[in-house]
């Protein structure tokens, strides 16, 4: 296992960059710690493949170093790494059994015969297919064989680091709660370093020590899963994570007071004043539908039982605004405030997170 | 407008893949088939479709028999999971086309097209190529094909399992909004319970091959028949235990008993299942006639808000939903409870003897 130091890393695919939007990956600069595991999680086209890329050795950086436990392998190919990656889709020899294919790795590097046996039995009880070591892979389903791809990813202790990439895409629903929890004490049973590449926020949020969130080639905020829900860096982080993401107001703010569209509300704590484009950025959440005077005025348009909450649908002058509530909650039509859990509360300038000032 | 499959079914090489189904559609409805893969989604949309005909059984439309009538013949449009664009056609052609096959005229088309677009925000883009649009756009672009086409129905398979998550839950909230406003009859397959929950309508739970149950959505989802639609329609998995009453006292085969309140009293003495919600089960004690379990923990999963716990019940997997961040120990005794008044009962065989007296409430 091994730490990866990403040093002042960028990269292009033209051949001469000039300005910053040239890069598909903008500068950056990360450690990430060994033994834990990180999801980076962004939408098509975020940079994350690229990110991938580089640290597998697939693409050489245009820009700065990248390390194992100190040691610079930006230019090693990728058999140099001594990496395991687990793809979208199962790669297995369907001619071999299932014995055989997660021996594979090990026999490739002449390990002994009774530590292969005996780790490939381990490997089996952590992905359940102990009954099936036997069988040929072709015959077996889509699931079955990407248990066998993840399986035989993690055969090798000595790897210095686990990369998966969407590996949960083609799996079913009620499949996918199964693998990422075997995913999950596998790797509070081994301890590797494993980076997960997600568009699937449930995924990375629950797969993750910490999530590594990127937006444009940039990497707009490293945290644990409750540090982006509760202070998301980014107006980013706020949308992306979340189901719905959360809600963005426009405000004028002077100290502890916040207007907005004529309404001034108290925000609990002071920001001084603030230049550049300022929002409130509050999750369904920490919103909650009142009647009376209090809070901000709205109309409800549409309430969505989702089984275990409500989503309440509202519109605020024009901005929608989503509301989340408990599974029986009656949602009365007498309801036309919105109130914030002055917890919930974020503030951003220029669509970044302003800390409120210590008193 | 309505679609009615009676007794519809299809065997492919001795293999069944639908069951005889009845079922009845109305128009300006959202009906969602939800099942994991193979559960005869897609198999059931081409039998409605006429893409396959049924081995037995009629398909009627309108009160007519068209079963066996080729689909170019119907008003029919489907939207498949891969997105699917003419290549070589700009935007504006693609959405087009289905109505130059229809040989409408050009001014129909145009104010047609328009609409469609303009639903689907691709007005700016109405003069690109599809590969030179996102993914979420090429689908918007399919979507609004099958949206000019005014079809009586309109079947959509998976159509947003390709894109993104975001994109996914944004085209979503937007589908059934649309679709309120065409008065054709959708019919949208998925594999995954919260699809259906945010698309609403009505739902039908599909499980090797045959229906299991039909109705309105949260209805389906709040009581269902049996337990095999309440395993489909549940994600997390629902969690069961095997219960036995006798006399006063329910025993979960753990040595724990306890007293049978609640809808239990009025069970006669024998055998169950019984199911519950992984967001019902709770680490504090709710009430004071909550029941009460221990179990193992296995892994536990910070989603930023909650937490999932997954617990090992004696044997059975179970998963719990916890407000609020918990660190707890893996693979310590960790005491969960249940108030009884969340409980699915069902029989032996799965079907439901008495949905939880909350589901009833509301």
């Amino acid at each position: 296992m091994a730490k990866i130091t990403l040093d002042n890393l960028a990269h292009s695919y033209l051949p001469k960059p000039s300005r910053e939007d040239d890069f598909a990956l903008k500068e950056l600069n990360l450690d990430w710690a060994d033994g834990e595991a990180y999801a980076l999680l962004g939408a098509s086209g975020c940079g994350k493949s690229t990110l991938l890329n580089i640290i597998s050795g697939l693409l050489h950086p245009s820009q700065g170093r990248i390390l194992f436990d100190d040691h610079d392998v930006t230019m090693a190919p990728t058999t140099q790494r001594n990496i395991a990656q687990v793809f979208q889709f199962p790669v297995v020899y369907d001619t071999m059994t299932v014995r055989d294919n997660l021996a594979f790795p090990l026999r490739n590097r002449g390990a002994d015969p009774a530590y292969i046996a005996a780790r490939v039995q381990q490997i089996a009880a952590m992905i359940g297919m102990e009954s099936t070591l036997d069988r040929k892979a072709r015959a077996l389903t889509a699931d079955a064989k990407q248990k066998i791809s993840l399986g035989r990813g993690m055969v090798r202790e000595d790897v210095n680091a686990l990369l998966f990439d969407e590996p949960l895409t083609v799996i079913d629903p009620h499949m996918k709660w199964e693998l990422r929890t075997q995913l999950k004490s596998l790797h509070h049973e081994f301890g590797h370093t494993m980076i997960y590449v997600t568009h699937d926020q449930t995924e990375a949020l629950t797969f993750a020590d910490k999530v590594v969130v990127m937006f444009d080639g940039r990497v707009v905020q490293m945290g644990t899963p409750q540090e982006l829900f509760e202070t998301p860096e980014h107006t980013f982080v706020g949308y992306f994570i979340g189901s719905p993401g959360m809600n963005l107001l426009d405000a004028e703010i002077s100290g502890d007071k916040a207007v907005l569209a004529g309404t001034e509300i108290s925000l609990g704590k002071g920001f001084g004043t603030l230049s550049g484009k300022v929002e409130l950025g509050v999750r369904p959440e920490f919103t909650s539908l009142t009647s009376g005077d209090v809070g901000l005025p709205v109309t409800i348009k549409r309430v969505e039982d989702v089984g275990r909450h409500k989503i309440v649908r509202a519109d605020f002058q024009g901005t929608p605004v989503n509301v989340i509530a408990k599974e029986g909650a009656e949602i009365s039509p007498d309801m036309n405030r919105i109130v914030f859990d002055p917890a919930g509360v974020n503030v951003y300038a220029d669509s970044w997170r302003v800390a409120p000032k210590v008193a | 407008m309505s679609l009615v499959l009676e007794g519809v079914s299809k065997v492919v090489n001795g293999l069944t893949h639908i069951h005889p189904t009845d079922l009845e559609l109305k128009s300006g409805t959202m009906n969602v088939l939800l099942g994991p893969t193979s559960a005869g989604k897609t198999s059931l949309m081409r039998l409605m479709a006429g893409l396959d005909a049924p081995n037995t059984g009629k398909v009627i439309w309108n009160g007519k028999d068209v079963t066996g009538m080729r689909v170019q013949d119907r008003r029919v449009a489907m939207v498949y999971q891969q997105f699917i664009n003419y290549p070589s056609m700009t935007v504006y052609d693609n959405i087009a086309s289905p109505m130059r096959l229809l040989k409408q005229s050009s001014k129909q088309i145009d104010t047609a097209v328009k609409k469609a677009a303009d639903m689907m925000k691709l007005s700016p883009f109405l003069d690109r190529k599809p590969l030179e649009l996102s993914g979420g756009q090429q689908q918007r672009c399919a979507l609004a094909r099958a949206l000019v086409k005014d079809a009586g129905l309109v079947l959509l398979d998976e159509p947003l399992a390709n894109l993104d998550y975001k994109l996914r839950e944004e085209l979503r909230a937007e589908i059934p909004k649309i679709f309120e406003e065409a008065g054709s009859i959708f019919v949208y397959a998925t594999t995954e319970p919260e699809e259906a929950l945010l698309l609403g309508g009505n739902t039908a739970t599909m499980w090797e091959g045959r229906i299991t149950q039909f109705g309105l959505t949260p209805i389906v989802y709040r009581q269902p028949i049996n337990a095999t639609t309440a395993r489909v329609f549940s994600d997390p998995p629902m969690n069961f235990l095997n219960i036995t009453k006798s006399g006063e006292s329910l025993a979960f085969g753990d040595d724990q008993t306890t007293a049978a309140a609640g809808a239990f009293a009025g069970l006669l003495d024998g055998d169950y299942l019984a199911g519950f919600r992984p967001n019902h089960l709770e680490l504090d004690k709710p009430a004071a006639s909550a029941m009460k379990f221990s179990a193992k923990l296995q892994v536990t999963e910070i989603t930023g808000s909650e937490t999932f716990v997954h617990l090992d019940h004696h044997g059975d997997n179970w998963v719990g939903l916890i407000h609020g961040i918990k660190n707890l120990k893996i693979g310590a005794d960790l005491t969960v409870f249940l108030d009884p008044s969340l409980v699915y009962i069902f029989a032996e065989d799965g079907t439901s003897i008495a949905p939880a007296s909350y589901a009833t409430a509301a």
